[in-house]
Parts: C-alpha cells; structure tokens; sequence
C-alpha cells in the first residue's frame, strides 16, 4: 500500500493511498463537524459540515466524499468556513420541528453535538415549522419526520449493512423525505427484518424504539463500522 | 461599589429555569451581596419592570400581547439583556403551536375541539393578554445580548454566565457544558 503526503491546515500528514480528506484530517487531530458521515458506511455529502478549502479547487469540498492526493493544500478552519458551518447547522434547525425538550435523543443527539461543535447559541433563520408526519406503523420502532435531516444513514446502513434496502428518499426540496419500501406505512412493509440498524445510525430522534421515551435513546452508532470490520477482515470488536 | 441593578423575567415558559436558577443555591447568597434584585417572580414584589436595569435574564418565548410589551420594555430599560433558556432562545415547546397556524386555531383547538362538552373560546378583553399568531423566539422580537441555552440551563451554567456578567464582560460561551440545547 503506498502511502501520499499532503497539508492539512499547515500539517504535513500522511495517509494510504485512497484515503479520504476527513480520514486525513483525523489523522492530523482535527475533527471535522459531521452528521451524514459514518464509519462503515459509503460516503453521499449530504449535510455539507465537513466542507474544506482545497487550494487550486474554485469551490468547497466534501471532506467525506474527497479523496486525498499528493500535495493537497486543505484548509479546515478559515473564516468563511466557521461561518458556514454555522449557517448550515443554524438551517438544519431551522427547517424541522426539533425540540431538544422532550426529544428521546436528548442528550445522546448528532444535531445537539454539532450545535455545540460550531458554536451556535440560537438560530438567526426563522423556525419554519413544517407539516410532517410520525409513523408508528412498525411494531418496535417509530419514524419521526418532524426530526430527520435527510441524512441518509438509515438508507444507507439498510441497503449496504443490512441487506434490505427498505428506506429511500423521494421528493425534493422542502417536500423530501424518508420513504419505507414502496411508501408504504413501515409496518407493511414486508422486506424490513426489524433488525433496528436504522435506529441505530440515525444521529437524532428521527428513528427511535418505541419504548424509548425522553432522553431514554442511547444508540450504537458505532456497529457499521464494526460489522463491516467482521465481515470484512474477521475481526469482531463488538463489545 | 454600587449594586449591579439586576433581574429576572418570566415570558412564556414553565418557570424551570428560574427554578434551575434557585439550584444556585449558596452562590445566591454572594449574588445577593452584589446585586440589587429590582424585579424577578422568584425575588422581588415589584409588579413595574423598572428604569435602569443593568442585567437581565429573560426566561419564556413570546407568545402573548402582555410578553410583547414586556419584553420591549425590558429591552428599552436594560443594559444587557440575556436569552434565558431553550424557550428565550429557540421558541421551544411554547412554540410547537406554531405548528397550528394562528391564535385562533390554537384556541379553538385547546377550548372547543378538544372539550369534553359545551366547549367554546375563551373571551375576556383587558383580562386574559391576547395570544399571537405566532409563539417568537425572544431575539426575534428584541435585540439580545447573551444567548444561555439549555432546557433548563444547570445552575453551573448560569453561574459560569453570571460570574463574567457580575464582573462587567459579556463571556463568550463555548463547549458542551455552556451551550448545548436541551
């Protein structure tokens, strides 16, 4: 395996070959606010927390979805980034109805995380309180709409972890959301094996056992990342 | 040294963090020394919120005509104003009636949809303050110096916030002990 250099915020860093912008970044100390992104699951950059500055590059970055070469210049932490970062957690609120309050992810949450992470002590987008709708079709778990932010990990951890391929997006805009098999209520649909990985990779309160109540989620979102190394190098690091 | 001109104001939220306040305990007594209460539900008798306040905490969202008024007034007479609490500084759960659309919706929700018999809505001008439309955020109404999140903060957190406040500096909150949500 052959191994690249490159710079991350002044750092001389060196990653194998193939490895993305975050692994790099993480292997200079730094880490990067995230919420789409987990390990043991393909990369889609769909929550835009992890942008970095690429000299040569006319845009923003991906981080996740970047793969490292020879040379790079990356930049994590400039104004323009801390801003945005802020913008986009700021707007991740302001779009869906989350009340940390009462919330069964309070205190175990992603979004509450990253908040913390970029600095955010209030909002300065208006809350939109959007229609969205709960389901409780499903005999163990609930999907609460009000709180997903489209990141797509239960997509992901169903399709490539588990096999099922249950849930996928439809619509766009304002009007995107999760679906389950053919948008059907969760509970019919036949192909769910009610393993809960969903449950489990969802970073807020979207996803949620049904006997959970407030702040009684406390996930295991490392279990991707640990299937994955089973599967794949016979290792089995989980606890 | 003169005392800091200080107090405290419950807008719509369910008084916790005033209550998560008197968790200050023993600290109350060293506040106590270096602050003149001028106007608070858990400190004071004043019913007038007064000239020349130099801090306040704000707890409660707006969501009615008596806490628009108040909270100009408060924004006119103080020097700092802080956003006490998830629902100063979000809406919070006084906010999920937004979700309804409108003060009338929401009434004929509560009084009339959801009564049991001979439901109807409520009516009382000059009495009960009139709802608005929609529950706001306080920065949202009036400029806000601080922004003190947490449903309710701990007792820690504010007095990490109010030992720099006493002292004459807005602090910078920063990490997970001063600013999470919730």
């Amino acid at each position: 395996m052959s191994v690249l250099t490159l710079q991350v915020d002044g750092l001389p860093v060196a990653v194998p070959e193939g490895s993305t912008l975050l692994e790099a970044c993480r292997a200079a100390a730094i880490t990067l606010p995230v919420l789409c992104h987990l390990d043991g699951l393909s990369p889609v950059a769909a929550c835009r927390l992890c942008l970095v500055e690429v000299e040569g590059s006319g845009r923003l970055l991906p981080a996740c979805a970047t793969t490292a070469s020879e040379g790079m210049v990356v930049r994590t932490e400039t104004d323009q980034l801390r801003e945005y970062r802020r913008m986009a957690v700021e707007l991740f609120f302001a779009e869906g109805n989350h009340v940390c309050a009462f919330c069964v992810a309070n205190g175990s949450c992603e979004l509450q995380d990253v908040a913390v992470q970029v600095g955010m002590d209030h909002s300065r987008f208006p809350y939109q309180y959007p229609q969205r709708p709960v389901d409780a079709s499903h005999p163990l778990f609930s999907l609460d709409h009000n709180r997903c932010i489209l990141c797509t990990r239960c997509v992901r951890v169903c399709d490539e972890i588990e096999g099922a391929h249950v849930w996928d997006v439809a619509s766009r805009g304002a009007h995107c959301h999760i679906i389950a098999g053919l948008d059907q209520p969760w509970g019919e649909v036949e192909t769910c094996t009610s393993c809960g990985k969903c449950v489990e990779v969802c970073p807020t309160g979207a996803l949620f056992r049904k006997d959970d109540t407030s702040a009684e989620k406390h996930p295991h979102r490392e279990w991707p990342a640990a299937l994955r190394l089973a599967r794949e190098q016979h290792q089995w690091r989980i606890p | 040294m003169t005392p800091l001109r200080f107090a405290t104001v419950w807008l719509a939220g369910c008084s916790g963090c005033h209550m998560s306040f008197l968790d200050l305990d023993e600290f109350l007594f060293e506040l106590a020394e270096r602050v003149e209460v001028v106007y608070s539900p858990v400190a004071s008798d004043a019913k007038h919120y007064p000239e020349g306040v130099d801090l306040v905490l704000v707890e409660g969202a707006v969501a009615n005509a008596d806490n628009l008024a108040l909270a100009l007034q408060v924004r006119e007479r103080s020097r700092w104003v802080v956003s006490f609490g998830d629902c100063a500084v979000t809406a919070n759960v006084p906010g999920m009636r937004n979700l309804l659309e409108g003060a009338e919706p929401v009434l004929r929700r509560g009084y009339v949809e959801l009564a049991d018999h001979g439901g109807q809505l409520p009516h009382a001008p000059g009495i009960v303050p009139e709802l608005l439309d929609r529950v706001l955020p306080l920065h949202e109404v009036i400029p806000v110096d601080l922004w003190l999140p947490g449903c309710p903060p701990s007792a820690e957190r504010i007095k990490e916030a109010l030992v720099p406040l006493l002292a004459g500096e807005l602090p910078r909150l920063e990490g997970s002990a001063m600013l999470r949500f919730g």
